[in-house]
């Protein structure tokens, strides 16, 4: 019916008053809107998907010509980034007709996410260049004081034996720009109109760091007294019923 | 850093409106709800607003003298234990921030009132 994911910016983050009166801090995320640029079949590409850029105004100076063939292709302006997401098949019956839903130039907006409690969010991560192991990797560091050195890391390993560093051994380097995915960051509220997406607790990168969003792929499980109380446990199930026997 | 025109326009809808212009100085009586068990009912905390801080998360604080101890309380402005915020008076004052007047008991913890709209 619709693809599982979108893109988006980081706008910054705020917080939230829920009707409890609780409050909650949320990250702000500009998602989309984005157009299919390509869509990928079984039976030529040997898997399902849909390749999806943000719109934005790009310069055309800067789309080179093989991109700019691909755009025609799907007679679609040029976007300021693309990455696949999943294309997801409806769960009625009419399942094939949902399916050719999706097409090469369709609008992906931020209402994939109406349905949903829950979602992941990929960034990358602020750069935090050449980082000691306190930063790190979260030494604990030397005494402060007493003529100490404060941030070093100390030994690495024994003398003669085995003579060598151990392979992985934690040491400063550089640390930031990563990919990091963030999973189930629950969802707090959707904009359509200004194409914003809240999600409750902190995004990986910076402000205007560009983010992919999709449906959760692992949400959290109900806890019990809601949906998914029902699902009974074989086993217990049988070990009660054994014991009521006696 | 200047904030950005999208969370300035999200920090509109967001906010409540409800709730008056009042400056530190001013005296206002804020209708806490409170819960007991199943019921809700108000109740007023009425105090010297002696400080504010503004923007997307703002907050104020009241303070008021209960049987001789002094009480504060932040109220952020979006939150749902306000129910209504009345101004009571206004007084002159010469900085932002009150927190002089946590030293200050009686006669000299009063401050000069005014006529403000």
């Amino acid at each position: 019916m619709s693809v599982t994911g979108i893109l988006g910016k980081k706008i910054g983050m705020t917080q939230v008053f829920d009707e409890k009166g609780e409050v909650h801090p949320i990250t702000v995320l500009q998602a989309g809107p984005c157009v299919i640029t390509q869509l990928k079949t079984l039976a030529v590409d040997g898997y399902d998907a849909a390749q999806i850029g943000l719109v934005e105004f790009v310069k055309s100076s800067k789309v080179n010509k093989p991109m700019a063939g691909h755009f025609a292709k799907s007679s679609a302006a040029p976007v300021k980034m693309m990455k696949e997401v999943g294309i997801e098949t409806a769960k009625k019956s009419d399942g094939e007709a949902a399916q050719d839903g999706v097409k090469a130039g369709d609008r992906v907006l931020v209402d994939i996410f109406s349905d949903e409690k829950y979602v992941d969010v990929i960034g990358t991560s602020k750069g935090r260049g050449f980082a000691g192991v306190v930063r790190r990797h979260g030494f604990g560091g030397g005494p402060k004081s007493h003529g100490h050195m404060f941030q070093v890391q100390g030994s690495i390993g024994a003398s003669s034996f085995p003579s060598r560093v151990f392979p992985g051994q934690r040491m400063p380097g550089h640390m930031g720009v990563d990919r990091v995915t963030v999973r189930n960051l629950r969802i707090r509220g959707i904009d359509l109109e200004e194409n914003l997406l809240m999600v409750e607790g902190a995004v990986p990168g910076p402000r205007d760091g560009y983010v992919m969003i999709s449906k959760a792929k692992a949400p959290p499980r109900e806890r019990r007294g809601f949906a998914g109380a029902g699902t009974v446990d074989p086993l217990k199930a049988s070990k009660k019923a054994s014991g009521k026997k006696k | 850093m200047s904030i950005h025109p999208v969370m300035q326009r999200l920090a509109e809808k967001l906010n409540r409106t409800d709730i008056p212009a009042f400056v530190p100085g001013d005296t206002v009586r804020v209708q806490v709800k409170i819960k007991e068990g199943e019921k809700e009912r108000l109740q007023a905390f009425e105090g010297i607003v002696i400080a504010r801080k503004n923007g997307a998360q703002g907050s104020f604080t009241v303070r008021k003298m209960s049987f001789g101890q002094g009480v504060e309380r932040i109220f952020p402005f979006n939150s749902k234990v306000i129910d209504k915020v009345e101004k009571v008076r206004s007084a002159r004052v010469r900085r932002a921030k009150l927190f002089y007047l946590r030293g200050l008991r009686g006669k000299a913890a009063r401050l000069k009132e005014v006529e403000r709209a």
